[in-house]
Formats: structure tokens, C-alpha cells, sequence
């Protein structure tokens, strides 16, 4: 048999414009060279595990409506853009991580996502973890322990190999150092001007979720952090002095950095913080590298990320007013995904908090369509004047 | 030194508005259009139209600003603001510095909370047409009247109701109305009603009396009272409230020629 049959390509690959084309091949060499391909969507996903097992994990979260008419002949129309999008990957094949991935990683967080796997599971290898509803009952982090276990013995099998707590021990010494690079680029945006317009820096962090190797990567983040600190000491200012500084909260960004990013900093604002699952809010735990029990310190530390579809979920309004005052923020905008029931409800939450803080406040809810973009221009446009 | 005008222009979806101010701040001119099909045509007509009247846009002292969802197709404008931020000036010019604007436009509807002469807080209608101009404009059509003509029928008509909120599903609600034999009157009763429903369950997201209503509905008494109505307060409006937003625009303008 040879290396061509054992990673066949999609059969409409003739099809594909040439970069689509091109990332194919490349996953493609990435195997046939042995390398693992482990496909997640939440950043509830224990990637020091995936890490431990030598494979390359990579976030399948769907971020374009190219393939919503595909996914919506199984999905119903109501349901979260980045469900549709993700699925509508997977059966499109389009999407050279979804297609390659060995096996892709879901977890229980909210009702769309769950149930969507059952289907996804039609079409390729998943496992799915069991993620509780909250952290307050001592249970609910053994359970989790289980579920970090489970994972690890899964991919244990799955490759035959056995994953010992020194694998774990480097691998989260590995994403702590990426962790650390990211928070010495977010701290940039403290200054007053901010180092980077918001759409660059969450355009550069999204890109991390690709990458097959972290320490390269890691290696990327400090050498811009780097060049951009000294560059702004010797006086460079890429963001105006007047921009009006944005925290954007809500769902994952990925899919909206334009819709919402770009039209903030089109419009006299400046995204000074991306609160959400990709940004802050995650990526400034660490995992305790010393722990006596590494597996557990690694279970505890995904665990305590505050996204909506935990209840209570008090800690993401108190940690979203910290990055209030850390960047100096004039007004917070929530980004809702169309059907994102958990968000969008806790946003009444949120906008209390940020109001009794003193700060306006803004929902958008939207979706990866062009439809609404006018009406998005005139609010974000509206809400950044009021400023 | 020249004499000083602020112009605001509005581009909305249906009409375009004008103001104009004059150096002291009192409205010299106004003027309104159908915005047709092209927002850069209804820009090149108004400049046409501002000539004529005697307010050449490119004039020393003359600065314009344009707004509503054709601002950027105005090449000759000065500066771009949101409807929103206008209508919130145009209004606190009119009514006063604090309260609630309701502006039932064209193709979006919005509510807008001052405060102290400044937007505290908006909130839009969604992507639809539910609740905006655009839907009363359909089922005058779909009733063959004019929207004048709708409306005092709707005065006469018992209350009906129409429950679909998308314009699509309702035109066929009222197209099976019509075909039961209901009356008119009570089919424009129930669209009226429709609308005022709509604007008042947005309302509820930025809510403080006294009320404004601005833009085109401000002439249309029926929905003036049933607003009042269901708000249980009342609804101030006047014959210039259809101009907010080409007056916040020129009293931005007036501002930058002062500068």
C-alpha cells in the first residue's frame, strides 16, 4: 500500500481554490511524515494530554458560513453558527484538520454542541468528554479527574503508547511558556495607546490554534511580543491616542474578528481586550507545573475557566471587570452568537455588572452572515460615539 | 468672515432629509425626498436642490454632516455620524436633554435613553422588518391605501389581531384576513396595532419617560395614541421631529464650522 492510499485526499479536492488545496497537502505530509493529528473545539479540552501523547492538537471550531448550507440538511437552522459551521466542515470535507484528525474531542458544555456530536461521530472517530455544570460540589472535580483519565487511556489505545505524568509534567510546562508569551502580548495593549490594534492580536492568537508545533509557536509570540515592546518604546504608535478602548466579551471571536473586530477599529475604537474563550479569560491560568499529582492539577485548571454553560458562573463578571481596570476600558461590548442560549442569557448578568461598575455596555447578536453587517456598522458606529 | 451654516443630510431607506442652520442655530431650510434606489443619486439631488435654495455645499463658511444608513454615499459631507447619535441631538433640540426617543424608521427602529442632553443608551431593532416603516408601507399596499389613509381607517376599525411578527408571515395573515371578509378598518387596526406592539416591547430595553417619537410616523396621530396608549405615558412629537436626524447632523455641522 502506499503513502497516497493511506491518506487519501476529499474526493472534490480538484475543486478547491489553490490555498485550500495547499493546506491540504500539507496536513497530508504532516501524517504521512507519522505525524498525530488530534481535532477539539472547547477550550475546556485538556490539551496537555494531547500534547503527552505526541500528537498535534488542532481547534476545529468552524469560523465561516461557507458550509452552513451543508451542515443545515442535518442541523436545524436555529442553532449556533459555530455548531453549523463546525459540522458543516466535517461533512463537506473541506477543512484539512477536521479531515486528517485522527480523532476529534468534543466535551458536554452546552446543549448544541452535545447533541451535534452525536452526529459528527457518524463521520469520524470522537470522544467525547463529560464536562460537570459546575465546580462548587467536590464531585464535580473528581468527575472531571475521571473524565481527564479517560481521555488519557483513550489516547493511550489509540496510539498504542502509554503516557507517563513526566510527559504530562513537560507538556504543561510546554503550554504554560505559550501561556506566558500570550499574557506578555495582552499586557501590551495596557499601554495608552495600546501596542496593537486588537484585530492583529486576536488574528495572531487564533492562528495559534492551528499550529502543529507549540514551541515554534511559542517561540513566534515572545519574538513579537519582543519587537513590538521596543518598538513602542522608541515611540512607534500603530493605534491612535484617541481611540476609545473596547473590551469584547461573549462567545468565541474567532468567527467575528472581522464582523465585530474589524468594525470597531474602523470606527474610532480599539479592541484593548478579547475576553473570551480564545483570549484572556482562558489563557491567563496556568496549570501548577509542580503539583504532586500532575493529572489533577491539569483537570483543576480547565475546570475552572469561566465560560456561560457553568452555573453558577460568578468568577466571569468578576474577572471580566479586572480586565476593566487592567486596560483602562471605556466600554464593553458583548458579542452573542445567533442561538447561543448560555451567553446570551448571562448577558443580562454581565451587563449588570459592567454598568454598576460605572461602564456602557453593548449586546450584539449576531452570526458568520453578511446580512447584518449594516446594522452592526451603525450600532457599533452609535455605541463608540457615545463613548 | 463669511457666514456660517451647518447642513445635515439623512440618508434614510425611504426619505432623505435636510436641515439647514444658520450661524445663530435657527432652521433656515429643510428639505425632504424619496431616497429612490440609489443613496448616491438622493446625495447628488440634494446637493442639486441645496444650490437652488441657496445653501451651496463647498462654501467657506459651510460644513456638512451626513447620517441614517446612506451616510457614506455623501462625497461632499464633512464628517459621518450614526443616525443614532443625530437623532439623539435633533431630539434633545426639540423635546429636551433627557428622556426617551423613538424613532420608527424606514427599515430599523430604535429607542434612544438621553441624559443630560447626551445618548445614554440605545437599543435596534434585529436584522427584520418587524416593528419599522417598511412593514406599515407593505400592508398599506397589501390593503391598497395610502399609509395616511391606513391610518384613519385603522382610527374606525375594531381590534384585530395580527400575530406573526416576520412582514413576510403577516402579509399572509392579512391576506387571509381579507379573504374571511374582515373589514378593512379592523385589518388596519390590527397592523397598526402590530407596529406599536413591536416598538414598545423595545422600548421596554431602554426605558425612562418622557417620550419623543421622530422620524417619518411623527404625522401619523393614530400611531401617536396608540403608542401613548400602550406606554401609558405620552408621546410628544411635532411637524420637525421627521427632521431629528438632518438637524442633530446639522447641529453637529454648525459645530465644526464654528471650529
Amino acid at each position: 500500500m502506499t503513502d497516497t492510499d493511506r491518506y487519501p485526499l476529499p474526493r472534490t479536492f480538484e475543486e478547491f481554490n489553490e490555498q485550500r488545496r495547499a493546506s491540504f497537502i500539507r496536513v497530508k505530509d504532516f501524517k504521512q511524515a507519522g505525524g498525530r493529528l488530534v481535532g477539539y473545539l472547547c477550550s475546556y479540552t485538556p490539551l496537555e494530554i494531547i500534547d503527552a501523547a505526541g500528537a498535534s492538537g488542532v481547534a476545529l471550531c468552524g469560523t465561516s458560513d461557507e458550509v452552513i448550507p451543508t451542515a443545515e440538511l442535518m442541523l436545524p437552522a436555529n442553532l449556533c453558527p459555530l455548531i453549523k459551521s463546525t459540522y458543516g466542515f466535517a461533512a463537506s470535507e473541506k477543512c484539512p484538520f477536521t479531515f486528517f484528525s485522527d480523532i476529534i474531542v468534543g466535551e458536554t458544555t452546552c446543549d448544541g454542541k452535545k447533541k451535534m456530536y452525536e452526529l459528527l461521530g457518524e463521520l469520524k472517530p470522537t470522544h467525547i468528554l463529560h464536562l460537570p455544570q459546575g465546580r462548587d460540589r467536590a464531585y464535580e472535580r473528581d468527575a472531571w479527574y475521571e473524565e481527564c483519565r479517560l481521555l488519557k487511556e483513550r489516547l493511550e489505545k489509540l496510539y498504542d503508547i502509554t503516557i507517563t505524568d513526566d510527559d504530562l509534567r513537560a507538556a504543561a510546562h510546554r503550554r504554560n511558556r505559550m501561556r506566558r508569551a500570550m499574557i506578555a502580548l495582552y499586557n501590551l495593549q495596557a499601554n495608552e495607546p495600546p501596542a496593537l490594534s486588537g484585530v492583529e492580536l486576536m488574528s495572531t492568537m487564533f492562528a495559534a490554534t492551528f499550529s502543529f508545533d507549540i514551541e515554534e509557536f511559542t517561540a513566534k509570540l515572545e519574538a513579537l511580543a519582543a519587537e513590538r515592546q521596543a518598538q513602542y518604546k522608541t515611540g512607534e504608535r500603530p493605534v491612535p491616542a484617541d481611540a476609545k478602548r473596547i473590551l469584547v466579551t461573549g462567545c468565541p471571536i474567532g468567527g467575528v474578528i472581522n464582523k465585530i473586530g474589524r468594525t470597531i477599529e474602523r470606527n474610532g475604537g480599539v479592541v484593548v481586550c478579547a475576553d473570551d474563550c480564545s483570549g484572556e479569560r482562558t489563557q491567563a491560568s496556568l496549570v501548577d507545573e509542580d503539583a504532586d499529582d500532575i493529572l489533577r492539577a491539569i483537570a483543576d485548571r480547565y475546570l475552572d475557566i469561566n465560560c456561560s454553560v457553568m452555573t453558577p458562573n460568578a468568577a466571569r463578571m468578576e474577572n471580566t471587570l479586572a480586565m476593566v481596570e487592567k486596560y483602562h476600558v471605556d466600554g464593553v461590548i458583548e458579542s452573542v452568537l445567533t442561538a447561543c442560549h448560555t451567553f446570551n442569557v448571562e448577558a443580562t448578568l454581565m451587563e449588570r455588572a459592567v454598568e454598576v461598575a460605572g461602564l456602557p455596555y453593548m449586546k450584539v447578536e449576531t452570526d458568520y452572515s453578511a446580512g447584518d453587517q449594516g446594522q452592526i456598522d451603525t450600532r457599533i458606529a452609535a455605541f463608540i460615539e457615545t463613548l | 468672515m463669511a457666514e456660517i451654516f451647518g447642513i445635515g443630510v439623512d440618508i434614510g431607506s425611504t426619505a432623505t432629509k435636510v436641515a439647514v442652520l444658520d450661524g445663530a442655530g435657527a432652521i433656515v431650510h429643510t428639505e425632504l425626498m424619496p431616497t429612490g434606489f440609489s443613496s448616491v443619486d438622493a446625495a447628488e439631488r440634494v446637493a442639486d436642490a441645496l444650490v437652488s435654495s441657496g445653501f451651496p455645499v463647498g462654501g467657506r463658511g459651510t460644513r456638512v454632516v451626513a447620517t441614517g444608513y446612506g451616510r457614506i454615499a455623501v462625497p461632499y459631507a464633512d464628517k459621518v455620524v450614526t443616525e443614532i447619535t443625530c437623532h439623539g441631538i435633533g431630539a434633545v433640540r426639540l423635546f429636551g436633554a433627557s428622556g426617551t426617543v423613538i424613532d420608527v424608521g424606514g427599515q430599523d427602529t430604535k429607542v434612544i435613553q438621553l441624559k443630560g442632553g447626551r445618548v445614554a443608551k440605545f437599543a435596534m431593532n434585529d436584522k427584520c422588518a418587524a416593528g419599522t416603516g417598511r412593514f406599515l408601507e407593505i400592508m398599506a399596499d397589501r390593503l391598497g391605501v395610502s399609509q395616511r389613509d391606513m391610518a384613519s381607517m385603522a382610527r374606525r376599525g375594531a381590534e384585530t389581531k395580527i400575530s406573526s411578527m416576520c412582514t413576510v408571515f403577516a402579509e399572509s395573515e392579512v391576506i387571509s384576513l381579507i379573504g374571511r371578509g374582515v373589514p378593512r378598518e379592523d385589518i388596519a387596526r390590527g397592523v397598526i396595532d402590530s407596529v406599536v406592539t413591536r416598538v414598545v416591547a423595545l422600548v421596554g430595553q431602554a426605558a425612562a419617560a418622557p417620550y419623543f417619537l421622530t422620524g417619518g410616523l411623527c404625522d401619523n396621530g393614530f400611531v401617536v395614541e396608540r403608542l401613548s396608549a400602550l406606554l401609558s405615558e405620552p408621546v410628544a412629537t411635532c411637524p420637525e421631529a421627521r427632521y431629528a436626524g438632518a438637524l442633530g447632523a446639522a447641529d453637529r455641522a454648525l459645530a465644526l464650522a464654528r471650529s
